[in-house]
């Protein structure tokens, strides 16, 4: 599978080794286009893999609905930390 | 199963404007290879598997290799313990209403999933069968003007035929009308020929009559009177003669 060499920063996050990390950070598009585009695909592939199937299964919207609760419970954690029981762990 | 309605009120909604347009972005950030747009492969099957409803199966496969089939469900029973613990997950009356509802959903899931998931695939079902209705439609029509076509084309052929027809018939009326026209041509001379041969005639008729009246003139007018007597005399004396004979072969 060595095709022609791949500049790192066209790599995909998963295909990218440690060291390179910081390369792969800089090399990336963090303009508003850039990160409109990378909403845009990453919302795409959730969609062509999860929803967009002949035979879709509640995974697909569980998991949003699941990251959704899990996300505002950490908007929130503030406030919610008054209601601890007890005040060391 | 959720997800299907979620898909058909999305198709419903904006069409596939957006969302076409989204899967070739994609399709085109993720492959290198050039793809056209049809015919436009077909949706897969199954979406990517989800245990439990909500945790994807890739976690599972992540960590099969180093811990085996329980290794996850260790992590995942590690974690709440170490979030209850610290109390970073508080409990709270919140806690209370989200058990509630959690148990509510699961057991409305379990129990009208398949036949809400069967409602949902009937309606994608009939939206598939009128395209392909108005596909079939098209194409049987689009057939049957092709077989239209080809007998149009068969018809064109005889036409051939009519003409080589119409050729002959206009052959032979040039060739009639050459034939009446050598008759009249014909009738014409020997009209012309007929009346000379009358003329000659009528002359030569008018040339005799007159000489025999001539000659019998002068012959007249050079007959004596007592040439007359004497013929005269004759006559009579032969016609006793004849008579005597006849009477006496009468009586015999």
């Amino acid at each position: 599978m060595a095709d022609r060499p791949v500049p790192v920063v066209e790599k995909q996050l998963m295909d990218v080794k440690l060291g390179q990390l910081g390369n792969w950070l800089g090399g990336r598009d963090f303009t508003p286009n850039g990160i409109l585009n990378a909403i845009r695909r990453g919302h795409d592939r959730y969609y062509n893999k999860y929803i967009n199937v002949k035979k879709g299964g509640i995974g697909g919207v569980a998991m949003l609905l699941a990251g959704y609760v899990v996300l505002s419970y950490i908007w929130e954690y503030d406030h919610i930390k008054h209601d601890r029981w007890r005040k060391y762990h | 199963m959720l997800s299907r309605i979620v898909f058909v009120s999305a198709g419903a909604l904006k069409g596939s404007g957006s969302f076409g347009a989204g899967l070739v972005h994609a399709s085109r950030s993720l492959h290198t290879s050039s793809q056209s747009l049809a015919p436009v492969p077909p949706l897969p099957e199954k979406g990517g598997k989800v245990r439990h409803g909500i945790i994807p199966e890739e976690y599972f496969q992540l960590l099969y290799p180093k811990t085996g089939v329980t290794g996850p469900y260790m992590l995942g029973a590690g974690l709440i313990m170490y979030l209850l613990s610290k109390e970073i997950y508080v409990i709270n009356h919140e806690t209370f209403a989200a058990a509630s509802i959690g148990t509510i959903i699961i057991y409305a899931v379990k129990k009208y999933g398949s036949s809400f998931a069967a409602f949902a695939d009937n309606l994608n079902e009939e939206k598939v069968a009128t395209a392909q209705e108005v596909k079939d439609l098209a194409i049987s029509s689009l057939t049957k003007a092709i077989a239209d076509e080809k007998k149009e084309q068969w018809r064109a052929e005889g036409k051939g035929m009519l003409f080589d027809a119409k050729r002959n018939n206009v052959a032979m009326l040039l060739e009639i009308n050459r034939r009446e026209r050598l008759h009249m041509v014909s009738n014409e001379v020997k009209r012309r020929l007929d009346y000379q041969i009358a003329l000659q005639n009528l002359n030569r008729q008018l040339e005799q009559e007159h000489m025999v009246n001539w000659v019998e003139k002068n012959v007249i007018s050079s007959i004596t009177p007592q040439q007359e007597k004497a013929s005269i005399a004759k006559c009579i004396t032969d016609l006793k003669a004849l008579a005597k004979a006849t009477q006496a072969k009468a009586t015999a």
